[in-house]
């Protein structure tokens, strides 16, 4: 089994060769966010190692006033207190104000971390071709830019501000412990052994803990997306019990996983109490016994001591950073994942403009299947002029979609070229690409925003008046201007609701004012009454009159208007002519012409 | 707590989730009692040293040193043990109240009307049902404990203080009191960013959403990188609020920093003169500066933990919102059932709007009135966007009538449990929306126990024998987790599962739309059969659907201005010639035009 790309990612059981390969992943991400950021992170770094050293002065300064201090007072000499306390405000206000410094600072680069990744999770999943779309569900894609960038976010905001400004103060703390008191560093030093395993033990059981929490908190977002896309057939068919129990389940899931990684922080919390703890009181032993002796000033003592107690403080929010670390740690492995698919309709390298496209659209030995044992469309030829409507006809599942599908290229041939203008599509522009070919299918989505954006989209810079004119073209203006603000009215607010066949209008009109020289209508008159139909096809015929055009419908109603006729049966194309030719004929689509006629009675 | 007098204060908005937590609360009082425990006893161990310090250290007595140090080992393996307790206490009822939170906000959400759901986003919904409850649990395992026990523990800090000496514990509490006002006004600042920010992440998660369920057409078009442009704006008005809240919490940072460590350095000047004086012995200075450690991370927690705190509260409102959303569709108090259900439906003079469609527009169903016998097949007729699917909505009450009355068998079907009500009438709807599950349980949707034969049946019916040549058959996972289907698969399948789940009435909005013409004159033949016993209401845009139904019915201008058969009306209303037939016309004239021309080369031959 492969861990590439997003395969596996359900899985908890890598093998270490694998749990490597996914971590390195990981960490190339991680370095590719941070490297255009060195300077920011270079100045946050020096503010938190001098806010940190000044934070750390204290203890030692306390030391100093009350050793060097007070036997001065006694002799009436104020000079070595006042240093000791307007040093000890001074490295306080520094330290504060650099640590406040710092906070804005670090939330500026997780900040400018997260929309970094956010903006390439989101373009490169526009980029993945639609097989892939349609194996990876848009609940798993929401939960990576949802609840996986949220433990992103949750370890740059608190995480790494515990771990280095934790990091530091123990560092710190150790060096100062060792140069007041190079016993006590020493009982320190033998504290980091005991520490060390603890953290070790946690480490090893909490990542496995924490990739389960994000596989269970994935599934649950899958299924709580899919119950409110699909509400209305869940009301319909009363499936809210069901999906109630089904729901509870999934919810048991997470909580047990959940549940499993607070447990480790159970033991790992009071352990490091309980070691720090015991380095105090080893501490207070081998410094009293030398207070007593008479080789140790009861100040050094205290500093040893409050030391000792700081530098363990830490620590425990050093384990809640292994919590927020290991959470991204394992979302970063998933958004890595994603990142690593590589679309299977890639972008060309070397892209060739098309500035003029004519329309001719050309299939060479082409053959599409989606593994060798499952061949949709077996080799073929076929060559369409430019200018020419053709109509593909046959049943559901002959291929009619998929035909239309690699000349609009969602997908690319297995084998073959799909050219236009005899240029291969797949080193052709992108930019060229979409706008010389454009693809309309019965399901119309329409996004959220105005009527008038959602036409636009078809082209952005269009003017208010094309977008109306685009909306005549098609019959649409006038249930448009009958919405509560026309054009601007919002498509899911305020009586902005539009019934199917009105979306599918609207989506017609976008490919209008797209103004495409190839159109591809996948069904796209499915849902439409038959007085919008006939004025859509009054608007075909001028729309498609000087462009190539290939149309898949049903109804053929529409076949009509076409010059040519493909009839499709399994994957291949079975009659080919014009439907005047093919109506006379004896073949399929004769037959089906005479059905369809029938049933029009 | 607040200046604007409709707002709750946080503590009252977070105590809405009491009912959720109360079981739980007598393990959450244990932890706070075990954390207690554990405070005291880090702030009893300074009062051993001073002992220590001023006892055998001052006498320089170093066989009386191991008692002092046996006593704070034991202490400090006492507050590990303390802080083991706590956990332990605390571990699984947060735990549980979060899953139980998020339990109930599906259930809500699963009853809450379709116009509750027209109007929210799933991303909305979803950032509510993950991370706003992840951030309670979090709050009520960890946040509210340390909170009400760091608060505690500073106040007996201060005591302890004060105990050691007076003026030097003044001075720790006077200068702590810029820490209380600060928070206070942090209050005000942090929720409101708190709050955008949680709103903008859920938006945020909705543009996500459209991205990839829109992602035909933004491929179609091209139109990627103008997603991407306007995503990038909302990702960046996020970004700006997650700064102002990072600056509001640098703020509150300083203040507590910035407090304890002036603090200390007025009790050290305060400390060694009093010493110097002869008031303070050395003991008593080790201890306050020890007791003072121990009492600063309990101070400077109070920032984060407040900023938890208003956080928590900005969730539990967002829940609340939808808990505390209004359900008009809702069960009878006391439902009534239909002993023999036969399938008579009646529309009585019903209306209907949308409750947020504007004043100034006539209700969208303005006084319907139409009879269906059992048996009977209706078709509806009417022009795109006339009100056809809401109609259909409104048998099964996805909406309720705004006027007038359903009535299944003579009863009003508001007088009916909900489930009772969808197992008489079960709908196919135009987009088909199938489940992530095996095709035999999105078919058998509605009537789960039912047979292998009737699967079967329904399957044939509705013309769906492809599932056989499925990979797994009928256990083929479809839906978003599984093979994708085409349109006219995934209406047949919607079809099956209305027709598996043998209802007195099948509502069918427009089902055949996708479906080639081949398929669909199969269908038909096969629907017929159900169709004979079953009570259908069929909208239709085509003739050969309109064929299925014995009466077809006229909708326009939100009421039914036709009711007959469809060669009755063809030839007595204008109107439903407009809707279905004027089509046909042209292409009964075009194919008789080429009949003739047929014929004519045929002569010509």
């Amino acid at each position: 089994m492969s861990v590439l790309g997003v395969e596996g990612e359900e899985r908890d059981d890598f093998t270490r060769r694998e749990s490597k390969q996914i971590r390195d992943r990981s960490l190339r991400l991680l370095n590719s966010l941070l490297r255009p950021l060195w300077a920011r992170v270079t100045l946050t770094i020096v503010v938190v190692v001098v806010s940190t050293a000044a934070q750390v002065a204290g203890p030692a300064l306390i030391a100093y006033g009350l050793d060097t201090g007070l036997p001065a007072l006694i002799k009436q000499d104020w000079m070595p207190l006042a240093f000791a306390v307007f040093a000890y405000l001074f490295t306080g206000i520094v330290g504060a104000a650099l640590i406040a410094w710092y906070t804005v600072l670090t939330a500026r680069i997780s900040q400018a971390i997260l929309i970094d990744l956010r903006k390439r999770v989101f373009l490169h999943t526009q980029k993945l071709s639609l097989e892939f779309h349609e194996s990876y569900t848009s609940g798993r894609i929401i939960a990576r830019q949802t609840s996986d960038l949220d433990s992103i976010r949750e370890l740059l905001d608190s995480g790494i501000n515990q771990l280095v400004q934790g990091g530091l103060y123990m560092a710190f703390i150790a060096v100062a412990l060792f140069s007041i008191d190079f016993w006590s560093g020493v009982v320190l030093f033998g504290s980091l052994v005991p520490l060390g395993f603890l953290l070790r033990w946690f480490q090893v059981r909490s990542q496995k803990a924490f990739r389960a929490t994000r596989t269970t908190s994935a599934r649950l977002i899958v299924h709580f997306v899919e119950t409110m896309t699909g509400i209305r057939a869940v009301k319909a068919f009363r499936k809210e019990k069901r999906n109630e129990t089904e729901f509870g389940g999934l919810v048991e899931d997470y909580r047990l996983a959940n549940m499993r990684t607070i447990k480790l922080f159970g033991v790992l919390d009071p352990g490091l109490v309980l070691i720090g703890n015991v380095a105090l009181g080893v501490v207070l032993l081998v410094g009293g016994l030398r207070v007593a002796g008479g080789g140790l000033a009861v100040g050094v003592l205290l500093a040893a001591l409050l030391y000792t107690r700081s530098f363990f403080a830490p620590a425990q929010e050093m384990a809640m950073f292994y919590n927020s670390y290991q959470s991204a740690a394992a979302a970063l492995e998933k958004i890595s994942g994603v990142l690593e698919e590589r679309p299977s309709v890639p972008d060309p390298t070397r892209p060739i403009d098309l500035w003029q496209a004519k329309g001719s659209v050309t299939f060479e030995g082409v053959e599409f299947a989606y593994t060798p044992d499952r061949v949709i469309l077996p080799s073929f030829d076929l060559e369409f002029p430019a200018g020419q409507t053709i109509a593909l006809v046959g049943s559901t599942g002959a291929g009619k979609s998929t035909l239309a599908k690699l000349i609009s290229r969602f997908y690319d041939p297995s084998d073959g070229v799909v050219s236009l203008d005899g240029v291969d599509l797949r080193r052709l522009h992108p930019k060229d690409l979409r706008r010389a070919i454009v693809m309309v299918t019965q399901e119309a989505y329409l996004f959220s925003g105005s009527v008038g954006d959602n036409i636009a989209l078809g082209k952005p810079e269009a003017t208010i008046e094309e977008i109306v004119a685009a909306a005549k073209a098609v019959g649409a203006h006038e249930f448009i201007e009958g919405l509560p603000d026309g054009y601007d009215t919002d498509v899911n607010k305020r009586g902005g609701r539009v019934s199917a066949g009105q979306r599918q209008l609207i989506s017609f009109a976008r490919a209008f004012l797209a103004d495409p020289v190839v159109l591809i209508l996948d069904e796209a008159t499915a849902s439409l009454d038959i007085p919008s139909e006939r004025l859509v096809q009054e608007g075909l015929l001028t729309l498609l009159a000087d462009r190539t055009a290939i149309i898949i419908a049903h109804r053929l109603s529409t076949v009509a208007i076409a010059d040519r006729v493909l009839v499709m049966e399994h994957g291949r194309i079975v009659e080919d002519g014009t439907p005047r030719d093919l109506i006379a004929g004896t073949g399929r689509f004769s037959k089906l012409h005479a059905a369809w006629r029938e049933s029009l009675v | 707590m607040s200046a604007d007098p409709k707002r709750q204060g946080t503590f009252a908005s977070i105590l809405r989730i009491y009912p959720w937590a109360k079981p739980a609360m007598p393990r959450i009082y244990l932890g706070m009692v075990s954390a207690l425990i554990a405070a005291i006893v880090a702030l009893l161990i300074p009062q051993v040293l001073r002992a220590l310090v001023d006892g055998p250290l001052q006498r320089g007595d170093a066989s009386q040193i191991w008692w002092p140090v046996a006593a704070v080992l034991g202490l400090g393996v006492l507050e590990a043990v303390m802080i083991w307790f706590r956990r332990w206490f605390v571990l699984q009822p947060g735990t549980r109240v979060e899953s139980d939170m998020r339990n109930s906000l599906y259930k809500q959400l699963q009853d809450l009307p379709v116009s509750f759901h027209d109007r929210w986003a799933s991303g909305q919904l979803l950032s509510r049902a993950v991370s706003d409850l992840n951030l309670i649990r979090r709050w009520i395992s960890f946040g509210i404990v340390l909170l009400v026990v760091n608060v505690i523990t500073i106040l007996i800090g201060f005591v302890f203080l004060l105990s050691i000496n007076w003026i030097l514990g003044i001075i720790f509490v006077v200068c702590s009191i810029p820490l209380w006002i600060y928070g206070y006004l942090f209050e005000q600042k942090y929720s409101v960013v708190a709050r955008r920010s949680q709103d903008q992440a859920g938006d945020l998660a909705t543009a996500v959403e459209e991205s990839v369920h829109g992602i035909r057409v933004l491929k179609a078009f091209g139109r990627g990188q103008h997603a991407l442009k306007n995503f990038a704006s909302q990702a960046e008005d996020l970004r700006g609020t997650e700064i102002e809240k990072a600056k509001a919490i640098a703020g509150i940072w300083l203040w507590l920093l910035l407090v304890p460590d002036v603090t200390f350095g007025l009790s050290l000047l305060g400390g060694v003169w009093l010493a110097a004086g002869g008031q303070l012995t050395a003991g008593q200075l080790v201890a306050f500066f020890a007791t003072a450690t121990v009492l600063r991370f309990p101070v400077e927690s109070i920032g984060f933990l407040l900023s938890m705190t208003f956080d928590t509260r900005t969730a539990a409102d967002r829940f609340f919102e939808v808990m505390d959303a209004p359900n008009a569709i809702i069960d009878p108090e006391d439902p009534t059932t239909i002993a023999k259900p036969e399938g008579r439906l009646v529309f009585e003079d019903v209306h209907f709007r949308y409750q947020d469609s504007p004043a100034q527009y006539d209700d969208l169903l303005d006084g319907i009135d139409l009879e269906l016998e059992p048996g009977e097949t209706m078709a509806i007729v009417g022009l795109t966007g006339s009100g056809k699917s809401t109609l259909t909505a409104l048998t099964t009450r996805l909406y309720d009538v705004t006027g007038g009355s359903i009535k299944l068998d003579g009863v009003d079907v508001r007088d009916l449990t909900r489930v009772e009500l969808r197992r008489h009438i079960a709908m196919a709807f135009e987009d088909a929306t199938l489940f992530s599950a095996s095709v035999r349980d999105n078919v058998l949707l509605g009537r789960p126990d039912a047979s292998d034969a009737d699967l079967a049946e329904a399957l044939e019916i509705a013309q769906a024998d492809f599932v056989y040549q499925l990979p797994d058959g009928l256990d083929t996972r479809v839906g978003e987790e599984g093979m994708s289907l085409s349109g006219g698969q995934r209406q047949r399948l919607a079809l099956a599962r209305a027709v598996a789940a043998n209802p007195e009435v099948l509502v069918l909005d427009d089902p055949l739309s996708a479906l080639d013409v081949d398929t669909e004159a199969m269908v038909e033949a096969a629907l017929r059969r159900v169709l004979a016993s079953t009570t259908a209401m069929i909208v239709a845009h085509r003739p050969s659907t309109v064929m299925l139904a014995d009466r077809v019915a006229l909708l326009e201008g939100g009421r039914i201005t036709a009711v007959g058969r469809h060669s009755d009306l063809l030839a007595s209303s204008d109107h439903y010639r407009f809707v279905i037939s004027s089509l046909e016309d042209e292409e009964k004239r075009e194919h008789r035009e080429a009949l003739l021309e047929q014929e004519e080369q045929g002569a010509d031959a």
